[in-house]
C-alpha cells in the first residue's frame, strides 16, 4: 500500500463514518432544489424561460462540488489544529504525495455528493438532454472537484485558525457561489453582475455542465472548457506552492 | 570521533525579530537518554521542531543519525520516532487503523505490519481496545497509543515532547518504565522535554538546560549540581534560569503564539 492510498482512504472512512456529515452536505443542495426549483418555477415559466428545474440542476450540483470540495480541502487546516498534520509531515514522504493523498480524497468525496445530487434531481424528474454528454459532465465535474479541493487546501495552508475558516466562507465562498450564475440566467442580468460574473471561474463550470446537461451556453463550450482547465492548473499550482511553505 | 547520533551545531531561529533559538549546539551520544529542560519560550519546541523536519532553522546544521536534517529529509524522518506535545492522532480512526497509517507512510513491509502492530498495541496494553476509536480514548491512552506508533518503524531515535504532561501518576510511572526498558533492549536513544525536574533526574542520563533561546548549561546531574554549587537539579535550574515567571509569548504550538504576537506588534 501507498503513502497517497492511505491517506486518501483516511479521508474516505472519515466521510463514510460521518453521516451527518453527509445527510448536511446533500440536503442542502436538495433544499435548494426544491425550495428554488418548485418555488420559483412558475415565476420562471412565467417569464418565457422554460423549465426552472432543468435550469437549476447543473448550478445545485457546483454548489454541491464547491461547498464540499472547499470543505474537505480545508480538512488541512483542521489537521493543523487538531495535530495530526504534524504526524504527516513528519513521516518520510514529500509533501507533494501528503497534499495529494488528501486532496485526491477530498475531490472523491466532492465528486460522490456531486453524482448523488445528479442522481436525486433526477428522481425529481430531471433529465439530461443527451446521455452520449455524461461522461463530459462528469469529466467536468471531476476537473472541478479537484480544483477546489485544492483551493481549500491552499486556503488551509495560509490561515491558522477557524475564525479565519468562516472568513474565507462569507467572503470567498459565498460570493464565488451567488456570482456564477447558478441561480439565474446571466442573460439579462445587469452589466455589472455579468462583468463580476464573467470573472468567476465557477461561472463557466455552471456554463460547460448546462451546455452538456441541458444543451445551453453563455460563453460557449470550448471557452468553458478552457477556463475550467486553466483554473484547474491555478488551483493546483496554488495549493502546492503553500502547502510546501506550512511550518508546522 | 565519538558516535554522536543527534548533533547540532549553531543552530538559530527567528521567527521575524523574535530570536526563538540563538546559536545551539549539542550533541547525543547512540543510546542516550537526554533530557531539554527550560522554562515556557525558552526554545525547546521550536529545537524539536527543527529536528524533526518541521521547521527549517534559519541557520546551522542539525543531523539525526548522520543523515542532515535538511538535505536528507528521508533518511533523517525514517530514524526517529515522536510523541508530540499535543496529541497527532486521527479522532476518526480506531487505534487498530493509526497504527496502519503510520506503518504505510514509514513503508513497514507489509508482511511484519500486523506482527509489529500487535506486540506494541499489548506493550501499551491497547491490544484490547484495538477497534475503538481514538475519540473514545482518554489522555492517557491517547499518549500510550502514539508511543506504540511512534516506535512502529524501529526509530534508533525517540524524541518526547512533555509525554507526561497531564498524566496520571500511574500512567507516568508506566510511560517511563517503558521508555527506560525500550533504551537498555533495543539501544533506541532517547530525547525528551518535561517541566518535571524529578522526572529528569530520576530517567535521564545527562541533561541540557535551555533558556532565551541558549543552552546555559549542560551535563550530568552530579556536574550540573557541582557547577552551581547547589543541592539538586532543582536548585541548579532556578539558579542557572531565575527565578521570575516568563510571560506567554512561549513557542507553546511550535511557534504559533510567536508568529500571533509578531503579527499583534506589527498591527500596533
Amino acid at each position: 500500500m501507498d503513502a497517497v492510498y492511505i491517506l486518501w482512504l483516511r479521508q474516505m472512512k472519515r466521510y463514510v463514518r460521518s453521516r451527518s456529515r453527509v445527510l448536511g452536505a446533500i440536503g442542502q443542495p436538495i433544499l435548494f432544489l426544491l425550495a428554488l426549483g418548485y418555488g420559483l418555477g412558475s415565476v420562471y415559466k412565467r417569464a418565457g424561460e422554460g423549465n426552472f428545474l432543468e435550469f437549476l440542476v447543473p448550478g445545485i450540483i457546483v454548489q454541491t462540488i464547491l461547498f464540499s470540495g472547499v470543505f474537505w480541502g480545508i480538512q488541512i487546516l483542521f489537521d493543523k489544529r487538531f495535530g495530526f498534520l504534524k504526524e504527516m509531515l513528519v513521516a518520510p514522504v514529500s509533501r507533494l504525495r501528503v497534499l495529494l493523498g488528501n486532496s485526491l480524497g477530498g475531490a472523491t468525496i466532492s465528486l460522490l455528493q456531486g453524482i448523488f445530487v445528479l442522481v436525486i434531481s433526477m428522481v425529481l424528474g430531471f433529465r439530461p438532454h443527451n446521455w452520449a454528454f455524461m461522461p463530459l459532465s462528469l469529466l467536468i465535474m471531476l476537473a472541478l472537484c479537484v480544483a477546489l479541493t485544492s483551493f481549500g487546501a491552499g486556503l488551509a495552508s495560509i490561515v491558522e485558525d477557524f475564525q479565519g475558516f468562516q472568513g474565507i466562507n462569507n467572503f470567498i465562498i459565498f460570493p464565488l457561489y451567488f456570482l456564477s450564475g447558478a441561480l439565474y440566467p446571466l442573460t439579462g442580468a445587469p452589466t455589472a453582475l455579468r462583468v463580476l460574473s464573467s470573472i468567476n471561474p465557477l461561472t463557466y463550470c455552471v456554463d460547460a455542465l448546462r451546455y452538456t446537461m441541458i444543451n445551453q451556453t453563455h460563453f460557449g463550450i470550448t471557452k468553458d472548457l478552457i477556463v475550467i482547465a486553466l483554473t484547474v492548473v491555478v488551483c493546483i499550482v496554488f495549493a502546492v506552492n503553500r502547502f510546501n511553505r506550512i511550518q508546522a | 570521533m565519538s558516535e554522536a547520533v543527534i548533533k547540532a551545531t549553531k543552530v538559530v531561529k527567528n521567527f521575524g525579530d523574535v530570536k526563538a533559538v540563538r546559536g545551539i549546539s549539542f550533541e547525543i551520544q547512540a543510546g542516550e537518554i537526554f533530557a531539554f529542560l527550560g522554562p515556557n519560550g525558552a526554545g525547546k519546541s521550536t529545537t524539536i521542531s527543527m529536528l524533526t523536519t518541521m521547521l527549517r532553522p534559519t541557520s546551522g546544521e542539525l543531523y539525526l543519525n548522520g543523515h542532515d536534517v535538511q538535505k536528507e529529509q528521508d533518511a533523517a524522518r525514517r530514524s526517529f520516532g515522536i510523541v508530540f506535545q499535543d496529541p497527532a492522532l486521527e479522532e476518526e480512526l480506531t487505534a487498530y487503523e493509526n497504527m496502519i497509517v503510520h506503518a504505510v507512510l514509514y513503508a513497514v513491509p507489509k508482511a511484519e505490519q500486523k506482527p509489529r502492530i500487535e506486540e506494541l498495541l499489548r506493550l501499551v496494553d491497547l491490544w484490547g481496545r484495538k477497534d475503538s476509536y481514538v475519540k473514545t480514548f482518554s489522555g492517557g491512552m491517547r499518549r500510550r497509543l502514539e508511543i506504540a506508533r511512534g516506535l512502529l518503524h524501529h526509530p534508533k531515535i525517540l524524541f518526547l515532547d512533555e509525554p507526561t504532561l497531564g498524566l496520571d501518576t500511574q500512567t507516568r510511572n508506566l510511560l517511563w518504565d517503558y521508555v527506560k526498558k525500550l533504551n537498555s533492549s533495543e539501544g533506541t536513544t532517547i530525547f525528551f522535554t518535561t517541566h518535571y525536574l524529578d522526572e529528569a533526574q530520576a530517567i535521564a542520563e545527562r541533561i541540557a538546560i535551555i533558556d532565551h533561546g541558549e543552552i546555559v548549561a549542560v551535563g550530568t546531574v552530579g556536574q550540573l549540581t557541582k557547577k552551581t554549587g547547589t543541592k539538586d537539579l532543582e536548585e541548579a535550574y532556578l539558579q542557572l534560569t531565575g527565578k521570575e515567571v516568563r510571560d506567554e509569548t512561549s513557542l507553546a504550538n511550535n511557534g504559533l503564539n510567536v508568529r500571533t504576537a509578531n503579527r499583534n506588534m506589527r498591527l500596533r
